[in-house]
Protein backbone atom coordinates (compact mmCIF):
# COMPACT_ATOMS: atom_id res chain seq x y z
CA UNK A 1 0.00 0.00 0.00
CA UNK A 2 1.37 3.39 -1.01
CA UNK A 3 0.69 6.13 1.52
CA UNK A 4 2.10 8.73 3.88
CA UNK A 5 5.53 7.17 4.26
CA UNK A 6 6.01 7.15 0.48
CA UNK A 7 5.24 10.85 0.11
CA UNK A 8 7.32 11.78 3.18
CA UNK A 9 10.27 9.93 1.62
CA UNK A 10 9.91 11.68 -1.75
CA UNK A 11 9.51 15.16 -0.25
CA UNK A 12 12.31 14.39 2.21
CA UNK A 13 14.58 13.31 -0.64
CA UNK A 14 14.01 16.64 -2.39
CA UNK A 15 15.01 18.54 0.78
CA UNK A 16 18.05 16.26 1.23
CA UNK A 17 19.10 17.22 -2.31
CA UNK A 18 18.65 20.95 -1.48
CA UNK A 19 20.87 20.41 1.58
CA UNK A 20 23.55 18.66 -0.49
CA UNK A 21 23.65 21.39 -3.16
CA UNK A 22 23.67 24.11 -0.48
CA UNK A 23 26.80 22.58 1.00
CA UNK A 24 28.78 23.31 -2.19
CA UNK A 25 27.21 26.67 -3.06
CA UNK A 26 30.04 29.18 -2.71
CA UNK A 27 27.76 32.09 -3.68
CA UNK A 28 25.90 31.64 -0.39
CA UNK A 29 27.85 33.03 2.59
CA UNK A 30 25.82 30.87 4.99
CA UNK A 31 25.93 27.64 3.00
CA UNK A 32 26.66 25.41 6.01
CA UNK A 33 23.63 26.83 7.82
CA UNK A 34 21.41 26.12 4.81
CA UNK A 35 22.80 22.62 4.48
CA UNK A 36 22.14 21.90 8.17
CA UNK A 37 18.64 23.44 8.06
CA UNK A 38 17.36 21.55 4.99
CA UNK A 39 19.29 18.42 5.99
CA UNK A 40 17.68 18.25 9.43
CA UNK A 41 14.27 18.91 7.93
CA UNK A 42 14.87 16.10 5.40
CA UNK A 43 15.92 13.78 8.23
CA UNK A 44 12.67 14.44 10.09
CA UNK A 45 10.56 13.95 6.94
CA UNK A 46 12.21 10.69 5.93
CA UNK A 47 13.03 9.10 9.28
CA UNK A 48 10.79 10.94 11.77
CA UNK A 49 8.58 7.88 12.11
CA UNK A 50 11.46 5.90 13.64
CA UNK A 51 13.63 8.53 15.34
CA UNK A 52 11.68 8.76 18.57
CA UNK A 53 9.90 11.80 20.01
CA UNK A 54 12.85 13.28 21.88
CA UNK A 55 15.18 13.17 18.84
CA UNK A 56 12.48 14.77 16.69
CA UNK A 57 12.06 17.42 19.38
CA UNK A 58 15.81 18.05 19.20
CA UNK A 59 15.50 18.57 15.44
CA UNK A 60 12.67 21.06 16.01
CA UNK A 61 14.79 23.09 18.46
CA UNK A 62 17.82 22.96 16.13
CA UNK A 63 15.72 24.25 13.20
CA UNK A 64 14.40 27.03 15.42
CA UNK A 65 17.93 27.98 16.52
CA UNK A 66 19.31 28.03 12.95
CA UNK A 67 16.48 30.29 11.82
CA UNK A 68 16.54 32.56 14.89
CA UNK A 69 20.27 33.24 14.82
CA UNK A 70 20.20 34.10 11.12
CA UNK A 71 22.35 31.16 10.09
CA UNK A 72 20.49 30.53 6.84
CA UNK A 73 20.97 32.63 3.70
CA UNK A 74 20.50 32.57 -0.08
CA UNK A 75 22.74 31.72 -3.00
CA UNK A 76 22.74 33.47 -6.37
CA UNK A 77 20.05 32.12 -8.73
CA UNK A 78 21.38 30.22 -11.75
CA UNK A 79 19.37 32.32 -14.24
CA UNK A 80 18.20 35.94 -14.36
CA UNK A 81 14.84 37.51 -15.26
CA UNK A 82 15.79 38.45 -18.86
CA UNK A 83 17.05 35.00 -19.83
CA UNK A 84 13.81 33.54 -18.50
CA UNK A 85 11.64 35.99 -20.48
CA UNK A 86 13.54 35.17 -23.69
CA UNK A 87 13.17 31.44 -23.00
CA UNK A 88 9.42 31.88 -22.45
CA UNK A 89 9.13 33.56 -25.85
CA UNK A 90 10.86 30.56 -27.46
CA UNK A 91 8.89 27.76 -25.77
CA UNK A 92 5.37 29.21 -26.01
CA UNK A 93 2.26 27.97 -24.25
CA UNK A 94 3.49 24.37 -24.16
CA UNK A 95 5.32 25.47 -21.00
CA UNK A 96 2.01 25.11 -19.17
CA UNK A 97 1.78 21.45 -20.08
CA UNK A 98 3.96 19.97 -17.27
CA UNK A 99 2.32 21.96 -14.46
CA UNK A 100 -1.16 21.23 -15.86
CA UNK A 101 -0.12 17.58 -16.01
CA UNK A 102 0.70 17.63 -12.28
CA UNK A 103 -2.73 19.08 -11.46
CA UNK A 104 -4.49 16.86 -14.03
CA UNK A 105 -2.96 13.63 -12.73
CA UNK A 106 -3.91 14.51 -9.15
CA UNK A 107 -7.50 15.44 -10.12
CA UNK A 108 -8.24 12.69 -12.64
CA UNK A 109 -6.31 10.06 -10.72
CA UNK A 110 -8.16 10.75 -7.45
CA UNK A 111 -11.56 10.72 -9.17
CA UNK A 112 -10.81 7.51 -11.06
CA UNK A 113 -9.42 5.75 -8.00
CA UNK A 114 -12.25 6.79 -5.68
CA UNK A 115 -15.17 6.15 -8.01
CA UNK A 116 -14.12 3.10 -10.04
CA UNK A 117 -14.82 0.19 -7.65
CA UNK A 118 -12.33 -2.19 -9.27
CA UNK A 119 -9.54 0.35 -8.77
CA UNK A 120 -10.58 1.29 -5.24
CA UNK A 121 -10.88 -2.41 -4.40
CA UNK A 122 -7.18 -2.94 -5.06
CA UNK A 123 -6.37 -0.89 -1.93
CA UNK A 124 -3.32 0.45 -3.74
CA UNK A 125 -3.30 3.78 -1.84
CA UNK A 126 -3.64 4.50 1.88
CA UNK A 127 -7.13 5.81 2.70
CA UNK A 128 -7.49 9.60 2.18
CA UNK A 129 -3.88 9.89 0.99
CA UNK A 130 -4.52 9.11 -2.69
CA UNK A 131 -4.46 12.77 -3.80
CA UNK A 132 -1.08 13.45 -2.14
CA UNK A 133 0.47 10.27 -3.54
CA UNK A 134 -0.84 11.16 -7.00
CA UNK A 135 0.50 14.71 -6.61
CA UNK A 136 3.97 13.21 -6.14
CA UNK A 137 3.45 10.84 -9.07
CA UNK A 138 2.34 13.81 -11.20
CA UNK A 139 5.52 15.69 -10.27
CA UNK A 140 7.68 12.73 -11.32
CA UNK A 141 5.81 12.38 -14.65
CA UNK A 142 6.05 16.14 -15.30
CA UNK A 143 9.78 16.10 -14.58
CA UNK A 144 10.28 13.17 -16.96
CA UNK A 145 8.40 15.08 -19.67
CA UNK A 146 10.40 18.24 -18.99
CA UNK A 147 13.70 16.34 -19.21
CA UNK A 148 12.72 14.81 -22.54
CA UNK A 149 11.47 18.07 -24.04
CA UNK A 150 13.54 20.91 -22.57
CA UNK A 151 16.73 18.88 -22.05
CA UNK A 152 17.91 20.78 -18.96
CA UNK A 153 21.11 19.81 -17.19
CA UNK A 154 20.49 16.79 -14.92
CA UNK A 155 20.58 18.84 -11.71
CA UNK A 156 18.47 21.76 -13.02
CA UNK A 157 15.16 20.81 -11.30
CA UNK A 158 16.94 20.48 -7.95
CA UNK A 159 18.87 23.75 -8.51
CA UNK A 160 15.67 25.60 -9.35
CA UNK A 161 13.73 23.95 -6.53
CA UNK A 162 16.49 25.10 -4.19
CA UNK A 163 16.20 28.65 -5.56
CA UNK A 164 12.52 28.66 -4.51
CA UNK A 165 13.05 26.96 -1.17
CA UNK A 166 15.91 29.32 -0.27
CA UNK A 167 13.61 32.25 -1.08
CA UNK A 168 11.06 30.72 1.30
CA UNK A 169 13.66 30.08 4.00
CA UNK A 170 12.23 29.19 7.40
CA UNK A 171 8.72 30.04 6.16
CA UNK A 172 8.76 26.56 4.56
CA UNK A 173 8.97 24.96 8.02
CA UNK A 174 6.91 27.41 10.08
CA UNK A 175 3.51 25.83 9.28
CA UNK A 176 4.58 22.53 10.86
CA UNK A 177 6.04 24.41 13.80
CA UNK A 178 2.72 26.16 14.39
CA UNK A 179 0.71 22.99 13.94
CA UNK A 180 2.80 21.34 16.65
CA UNK A 181 2.31 24.32 18.96
CA UNK A 182 -1.43 23.90 18.42
CA UNK A 183 -1.18 20.26 19.49
CA UNK A 184 0.84 21.19 22.61
CA UNK A 185 -1.71 23.87 23.53
CA UNK A 186 -4.55 21.37 23.16
CA UNK A 187 -2.65 18.77 25.19
CA UNK A 188 -2.05 21.09 28.13
CA UNK A 189 -5.67 22.24 28.35
CA UNK A 190 -5.05 25.85 27.30
CA UNK A 191 -7.96 25.77 24.85
CA UNK A 192 -10.31 24.56 27.57
CA UNK A 193 -9.30 27.37 29.90
CA UNK A 194 -9.96 29.94 27.17
CA UNK A 195 -13.35 28.33 26.52
CA UNK A 196 -14.23 28.77 30.21
CA UNK A 197 -13.09 32.39 30.13
CA UNK A 198 -15.31 33.13 27.13
CA UNK A 199 -18.27 31.73 29.06
CA UNK A 200 -17.63 33.96 32.10
CA UNK A 201 -17.50 37.09 29.92
CA UNK A 202 -20.65 36.58 27.82
CA UNK A 203 -24.16 36.23 29.32
CA UNK A 204 -25.66 33.12 27.81
CA UNK A 205 -29.23 32.98 29.10
CA UNK A 206 -30.76 34.04 25.77
CA UNK A 207 -30.19 32.36 22.40
CA UNK A 208 -28.49 35.23 20.55
CA UNK A 209 -25.70 35.87 23.10
CA UNK A 210 -25.09 32.12 23.29
CA UNK A 211 -24.79 31.90 19.48
CA UNK A 212 -22.46 34.89 19.49
CA UNK A 213 -20.33 33.33 22.23
CA UNK A 214 -20.12 30.18 20.10
CA UNK A 215 -19.17 31.74 16.74
CA UNK A 216 -16.93 34.47 18.19
CA UNK A 217 -15.34 31.92 20.52
CA UNK A 218 -14.58 29.69 17.53
CA UNK A 219 -13.05 32.60 15.61
CA UNK A 220 -11.08 33.91 18.60
CA UNK A 221 -9.61 30.57 19.66
CA UNK A 222 -8.72 29.88 16.02
CA UNK A 223 -6.95 33.24 15.80
CA UNK A 224 -4.94 32.41 18.93
CA UNK A 225 -4.03 28.83 18.00
CA UNK A 226 -4.07 29.18 14.20
CA UNK A 227 -6.20 26.10 13.79
CA UNK A 228 -9.98 25.71 13.70
CA UNK A 229 -9.54 21.96 14.19
CA UNK A 230 -8.00 22.61 17.61
CA UNK A 231 -10.68 25.15 18.48
CA UNK A 232 -13.73 23.10 17.56
CA UNK A 233 -13.68 20.36 20.21
CA UNK A 234 -12.97 22.99 22.88
CA UNK A 235 -15.72 25.43 21.95
CA UNK A 236 -18.22 22.69 21.11
CA UNK A 237 -17.64 21.14 24.53
CA UNK A 238 -17.75 24.45 26.40
CA UNK A 239 -20.58 26.24 24.56
CA UNK A 240 -21.93 24.42 21.50
CA UNK A 241 -23.30 21.24 23.01
CA UNK A 242 -24.30 22.26 26.59
CA UNK A 243 -25.80 25.65 25.70
CA UNK A 244 -26.92 25.64 22.08
CA UNK A 245 -27.96 21.99 21.66
CA UNK A 246 -28.98 20.86 25.17
CA UNK A 247 -30.28 24.06 26.81
CA UNK A 248 -31.70 25.88 23.77
CA UNK A 249 -32.52 22.79 21.61
CA UNK A 250 -30.71 23.91 18.46
CA UNK A 251 -30.13 21.64 15.45
CA UNK A 252 -26.72 20.01 16.07
CA UNK A 253 -25.96 19.47 12.35
CA UNK A 254 -26.24 23.20 11.58
CA UNK A 255 -24.46 24.25 14.77
CA UNK A 256 -21.58 21.87 14.15
CA UNK A 257 -21.08 22.49 10.43
CA UNK A 258 -21.48 26.28 10.48
CA UNK A 259 -19.56 26.59 13.75
CA UNK A 260 -16.50 25.04 12.12
CA UNK A 261 -16.83 27.53 9.25
CA UNK A 262 -16.96 30.40 11.77
CA UNK A 263 -13.58 29.09 12.90
CA UNK A 264 -12.33 29.19 9.31
CA UNK A 265 -13.16 32.92 9.28
CA UNK A 266 -10.68 33.20 12.16
CA UNK A 267 -8.08 31.28 10.13
CA UNK A 268 -8.23 34.05 7.51
CA UNK A 269 -7.27 36.61 10.18
CA UNK A 270 -4.23 35.15 11.92
CA UNK A 271 -0.48 34.93 11.22
CA UNK A 272 -0.66 31.75 13.32
CA UNK A 273 -2.17 29.99 10.28
CA UNK A 274 1.22 30.26 8.61
CA UNK A 275 0.74 27.96 5.65
CA UNK A 276 -2.17 30.09 4.43
CA UNK A 277 -1.16 33.58 5.53
CA UNK A 278 2.64 33.65 5.94
CA UNK A 279 3.85 31.19 3.28
CA UNK A 280 2.34 33.25 0.41
CA UNK A 281 4.21 36.31 1.71
CA UNK A 282 7.49 34.43 1.21
CA UNK A 283 6.39 32.53 -1.87
CA UNK A 284 5.16 35.62 -3.74
CA UNK A 285 7.98 37.79 -2.35
CA UNK A 286 5.63 40.41 -0.87
CA UNK A 287 6.98 43.30 1.22
CA UNK A 288 4.35 43.41 3.96
CA UNK A 289 4.25 40.17 6.03
CA UNK A 290 0.57 40.88 6.78
CA UNK A 291 -0.44 41.60 3.18
CA UNK A 292 -2.49 38.41 2.76
CA UNK A 293 -4.39 38.90 6.03
CA UNK A 294 -5.15 42.50 5.06
CA UNK A 295 -6.62 41.25 1.78
CA UNK A 296 -8.81 38.78 3.73
CA UNK A 297 -10.24 40.92 6.54
CA UNK A 298 -12.97 42.33 4.32
CA UNK A 299 -14.19 38.84 3.46
CA UNK A 300 -13.69 37.18 6.85
CA UNK A 301 -15.65 39.65 9.02
CA UNK A 302 -18.87 39.81 6.94
CA UNK A 303 -18.72 36.04 6.52
CA UNK A 304 -18.43 35.58 10.29
CA UNK A 305 -21.59 37.68 10.64
CA UNK A 306 -23.29 35.51 7.99
CA UNK A 307 -22.33 32.33 9.85
CA UNK A 308 -23.68 33.73 13.12
CA UNK A 309 -26.95 34.66 11.39
CA UNK A 310 -27.19 31.22 9.73
CA UNK A 311 -27.00 29.46 13.09
CA UNK A 312 -29.37 31.91 14.79
CA UNK A 313 -32.06 31.74 12.10
CA UNK A 314 -31.75 28.16 10.82
CA UNK A 315 -30.85 26.11 13.89
CA UNK A 316 -33.53 27.48 16.23
CA UNK B 1 -5.64 30.03 39.58
CA UNK B 2 -2.86 27.54 38.77
CA UNK B 3 -4.55 26.32 35.61
CA UNK B 4 -4.44 29.84 34.16
CA UNK B 5 -0.62 29.77 34.19
CA UNK B 6 -0.19 27.91 30.87
CA UNK B 7 -2.09 30.79 29.23
CA UNK B 8 1.18 32.72 29.45
CA UNK B 9 2.19 30.68 26.38
CA UNK B 10 -0.53 32.52 24.45
CA UNK B 11 0.86 35.79 25.83
CA UNK B 12 4.31 34.84 24.48
CA UNK B 13 2.76 34.42 21.03
CA UNK B 14 0.77 37.66 21.10
CA UNK B 15 3.71 39.73 22.37
CA UNK B 16 6.25 37.93 20.15
CA UNK B 17 4.21 38.40 16.98
CA UNK B 18 3.32 41.93 18.05
CA UNK B 19 6.98 42.91 18.44
CA UNK B 20 7.79 41.16 15.13
CA UNK B 21 10.29 38.73 16.60
CA UNK B 22 11.21 35.82 14.34
CA UNK B 23 8.21 33.44 14.51
CA UNK B 24 10.64 30.50 14.45
CA UNK B 25 11.81 31.66 17.90
CA UNK B 26 8.42 32.75 19.23
CA UNK B 27 6.56 29.53 18.46
CA UNK B 28 8.85 27.00 20.20
CA UNK B 29 9.25 29.46 23.08
CA UNK B 30 5.48 29.57 23.47
CA UNK B 31 5.27 25.78 23.37
CA UNK B 32 8.01 25.40 25.99
CA UNK B 33 6.44 28.09 28.22
CA UNK B 34 3.03 26.42 28.06
CA UNK B 35 4.39 22.93 28.68
CA UNK B 36 6.65 23.88 31.58
CA UNK B 37 3.94 25.99 33.28
CA UNK B 38 1.53 23.06 32.91
CA UNK B 39 3.94 21.15 35.14
CA UNK B 40 5.73 19.00 32.55
CA UNK B 41 9.50 18.59 32.67
CA UNK B 42 11.70 19.87 29.85
CA UNK B 43 12.39 16.50 28.19
CA UNK B 44 8.66 15.69 28.10
CA UNK B 45 7.83 19.04 26.50
CA UNK B 46 10.57 18.68 23.88
CA UNK B 47 9.38 15.13 23.11
CA UNK B 48 5.78 16.35 22.82
CA UNK B 49 6.91 19.08 20.44
CA UNK B 50 8.88 16.54 18.39
CA UNK B 51 5.95 14.14 18.17
CA UNK B 52 3.52 16.91 17.20
CA UNK B 53 5.93 18.24 14.55
CA UNK B 54 6.41 14.77 13.07
CA UNK B 55 2.65 14.13 13.13
CA UNK B 56 2.20 17.33 11.06
CA UNK B 57 4.48 16.31 8.18
CA UNK B 58 1.51 16.09 5.84
CA UNK B 59 1.57 19.91 5.70
CA UNK B 60 4.97 19.82 3.92
CA UNK B 61 3.84 17.61 1.02
CA UNK B 62 2.89 20.43 -1.42
CA UNK B 63 6.58 21.52 -1.46
CA UNK B 64 7.13 18.54 -3.78
CA UNK B 65 5.99 20.74 -6.70
CA UNK B 66 8.89 23.22 -6.24
CA UNK B 67 11.35 21.45 -8.62
CA UNK B 68 8.76 21.39 -11.43
CA UNK B 69 7.74 25.01 -10.91
CA UNK B 70 11.34 26.15 -10.52
CA UNK B 71 12.39 24.36 -13.70
CA UNK B 72 9.46 25.73 -15.73
CA UNK B 73 10.22 29.21 -14.38
CA UNK B 74 13.77 28.87 -15.68
CA UNK B 75 12.23 28.40 -19.11
CA UNK B 76 9.92 31.40 -18.67
CA UNK B 77 6.65 30.06 -17.16
CA UNK B 78 5.72 33.28 -15.31
CA UNK B 79 6.42 35.43 -18.38
CA UNK B 80 4.30 33.04 -20.44
CA UNK B 81 1.43 33.24 -17.94
CA UNK B 82 1.53 37.01 -18.26
CA UNK B 83 1.61 36.89 -22.06
CA UNK B 84 -1.47 34.66 -22.19
CA UNK B 85 -3.52 37.02 -20.04
CA UNK B 86 -2.38 40.04 -22.05
CA UNK B 87 -4.06 38.35 -25.02
CA UNK B 88 -7.53 38.37 -23.42
CA UNK B 89 -9.08 41.80 -23.85
CA UNK B 90 -11.86 41.35 -21.30
CA UNK B 91 -9.57 39.99 -18.57
CA UNK B 92 -9.21 42.06 -15.40
CA UNK B 93 -7.52 41.03 -12.17
CA UNK B 94 -10.88 40.88 -10.38
CA UNK B 95 -12.70 38.85 -13.05
CA UNK B 96 -9.80 36.42 -13.36
CA UNK B 97 -9.72 35.87 -9.60
CA UNK B 98 -13.50 35.38 -9.49
CA UNK B 99 -13.11 32.57 -12.04
CA UNK B 100 -10.32 31.06 -9.95
CA UNK B 101 -12.44 31.40 -6.78
CA UNK B 102 -15.21 29.41 -8.44
CA UNK B 103 -12.75 26.76 -9.66
CA UNK B 104 -11.12 26.53 -6.22
CA UNK B 105 -14.47 26.11 -4.44
CA UNK B 106 -15.71 23.48 -6.90
CA UNK B 107 -12.50 21.45 -6.94
CA UNK B 108 -12.39 21.52 -3.11
CA UNK B 109 -16.07 20.59 -2.84
CA UNK B 110 -15.41 17.33 -4.70
CA UNK B 111 -12.56 16.42 -2.37
CA UNK B 112 -9.61 17.69 -4.42
CA UNK B 113 -8.52 20.49 -2.11
CA UNK B 114 -4.85 19.45 -2.33
CA UNK B 115 -4.69 19.70 -6.12
CA UNK B 116 -4.38 23.49 -5.96
CA UNK B 117 -2.78 25.84 -3.45
CA UNK B 118 -0.24 28.58 -2.83
CA UNK B 119 2.66 26.50 -4.20
CA UNK B 120 0.76 24.39 -6.73
CA UNK B 121 -1.24 27.10 -8.52
CA UNK B 122 -0.92 30.60 -7.01
CA UNK B 123 2.83 31.14 -7.40
CA UNK B 124 3.24 29.69 -10.94
CA UNK B 125 -0.09 30.68 -12.53
CA UNK B 126 -2.71 32.70 -10.65
CA UNK B 127 -0.56 35.50 -9.18
CA UNK B 128 1.40 36.32 -12.38
CA UNK B 129 -1.81 36.17 -14.41
CA UNK B 130 -3.65 38.49 -12.01
CA UNK B 131 -0.77 40.98 -12.09
CA UNK B 132 -0.65 40.81 -15.89
CA UNK B 133 -4.40 41.47 -16.09
CA UNK B 134 -4.03 44.46 -13.77
CA UNK B 135 -1.06 45.73 -15.79
CA UNK B 136 -3.11 46.01 -18.97
CA UNK B 137 -4.35 49.42 -17.86
CA UNK B 138 -0.76 50.59 -17.44
CA UNK B 139 2.31 49.71 -15.37
CA UNK B 140 1.77 49.04 -11.63
CA UNK B 141 3.97 50.33 -8.83
CA UNK B 142 5.41 47.67 -6.50
CA UNK B 143 2.89 48.27 -3.71
CA UNK B 144 -0.06 47.83 -6.07
CA UNK B 145 1.43 44.71 -7.66
CA UNK B 146 1.90 43.31 -4.14
CA UNK B 147 -1.73 44.05 -3.34
CA UNK B 148 -2.92 42.16 -6.44
CA UNK B 149 -0.69 39.20 -5.55
CA UNK B 150 -1.99 39.23 -1.96
CA UNK B 151 -5.54 39.11 -3.32
CA UNK B 152 -4.55 36.10 -5.47
CA UNK B 153 -3.28 34.30 -2.34
CA UNK B 154 -6.38 35.36 -0.38
CA UNK B 155 -8.69 34.07 -3.13
CA UNK B 156 -7.06 30.65 -2.96
CA UNK B 157 -7.57 30.52 0.82
CA UNK B 158 -11.20 31.65 0.69
CA UNK B 159 -11.99 29.18 -2.11
CA UNK B 160 -10.35 26.26 -0.31
CA UNK B 161 -11.78 26.94 3.16
CA UNK B 162 -15.35 27.50 2.01
CA UNK B 163 -15.42 24.72 -0.55
CA UNK B 164 -13.75 21.80 1.20
CA UNK B 165 -16.41 21.24 3.87
CA UNK B 166 -19.01 20.47 1.21
CA UNK B 167 -17.04 17.28 0.63
CA UNK B 168 -18.30 14.81 3.23
CA UNK B 169 -15.07 12.85 3.69
CA UNK B 170 -12.87 15.82 4.64
CA UNK B 171 -11.09 15.86 8.01
CA UNK B 172 -13.02 18.77 9.50
CA UNK B 173 -16.41 17.15 8.84
CA UNK B 174 -15.20 13.91 10.43
CA UNK B 175 -13.91 15.89 13.42
CA UNK B 176 -17.33 17.55 13.92
CA UNK B 177 -18.98 14.15 13.68
CA UNK B 178 -16.65 12.58 16.25
CA UNK B 179 -16.93 15.51 18.68
CA UNK B 180 -20.74 15.44 18.64
CA UNK B 181 -20.84 11.65 18.85
CA UNK B 182 -19.24 11.86 22.29
CA UNK B 183 -22.50 13.51 23.45
CA UNK B 184 -24.71 10.84 21.89
CA UNK B 185 -25.53 13.01 18.87
CA UNK B 186 -25.31 10.67 15.88
CA UNK B 187 -25.02 12.44 12.51
CA UNK B 188 -23.80 11.19 9.14
CA UNK B 189 -21.04 13.18 7.41
CA UNK B 190 -23.49 14.01 4.63
CA UNK B 191 -26.00 15.53 7.10
CA UNK B 192 -23.21 17.87 8.21
CA UNK B 193 -21.64 18.70 4.86
CA UNK B 194 -24.90 19.95 3.28
CA UNK B 195 -24.84 22.75 5.86
CA UNK B 196 -21.52 23.96 4.47
CA UNK B 197 -23.32 25.06 1.31
CA UNK B 198 -25.04 28.27 2.50
CA UNK B 199 -21.71 29.60 3.80
CA UNK B 200 -19.97 28.55 0.57
CA UNK B 201 -22.44 30.62 -1.47
CA UNK B 202 -22.10 33.58 0.90
CA UNK B 203 -18.29 33.36 0.76
CA UNK B 204 -18.40 33.38 -3.04
CA UNK B 205 -20.72 36.41 -3.17
CA UNK B 206 -18.83 38.45 -0.56
CA UNK B 207 -15.39 37.76 -1.99
CA UNK B 208 -16.53 38.23 -5.61
CA UNK B 209 -17.93 41.67 -4.76
CA UNK B 210 -14.61 42.56 -3.13
CA UNK B 211 -12.73 41.43 -6.23
CA UNK B 212 -14.90 43.65 -8.42
CA UNK B 213 -14.21 46.51 -5.99
CA UNK B 214 -10.50 45.76 -6.38
CA UNK B 215 -10.89 46.26 -10.14
CA UNK B 216 -12.59 49.60 -9.55
CA UNK B 217 -9.92 50.70 -7.08
CA UNK B 218 -7.18 49.77 -9.56
CA UNK B 219 -8.88 51.70 -12.35
CA UNK B 220 -9.35 54.73 -10.10
CA UNK B 221 -5.71 54.75 -8.94
CA UNK B 222 -4.66 54.77 -12.56
CA UNK B 223 -6.81 57.78 -13.46
CA UNK B 224 -5.50 59.87 -10.61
Amino acid sequence: MIGSQFVYAIVGASFAAYAWLSLFDRTNPRRFGNAAFWGLFALNLIAGTWLGDLANGGIVLALAALATFGLIGRGRPATDEETRAAEGERHGNRLFLPILLVIGIAVAGTLLYDYVPTLFGTGLFEKNRETLVLLCVGVLVALALAYAWLKPSPLAPVEEGRRLVDALGWAAVLPMMLASLGLVLADTGVGKTIGELVLTVIPTGAVLPAVLAFTLGMALLTILTGNAFAAFPVIATAIGVPLLVQAHHGDPAIIGAVGMLAGFCGTLLTPMAANFNVVPWALLELKDPNAVIKAQVGTALPLLAVNTALIYFLAF
Amino acid sequence: MMHYLPLLGILVIVVGFGLRFNPMAVVPAAALTTGLLAGLDLATVVAKLGKAFTDSRIIAIPWIVLPVIGLLERYGLQQRARAVIAGFRAATAGRLLILYLLYRQLISAIGLVATAGQAQTVRPLVAPMAVAAAEKGGPLDDATADRVKAYAAATDNVGAFFGEDIFFAIGSILLIQKTLEAYGIALSPLQLSVWAMPTAVAAFLIHAVRLLLLDRALAKERRS
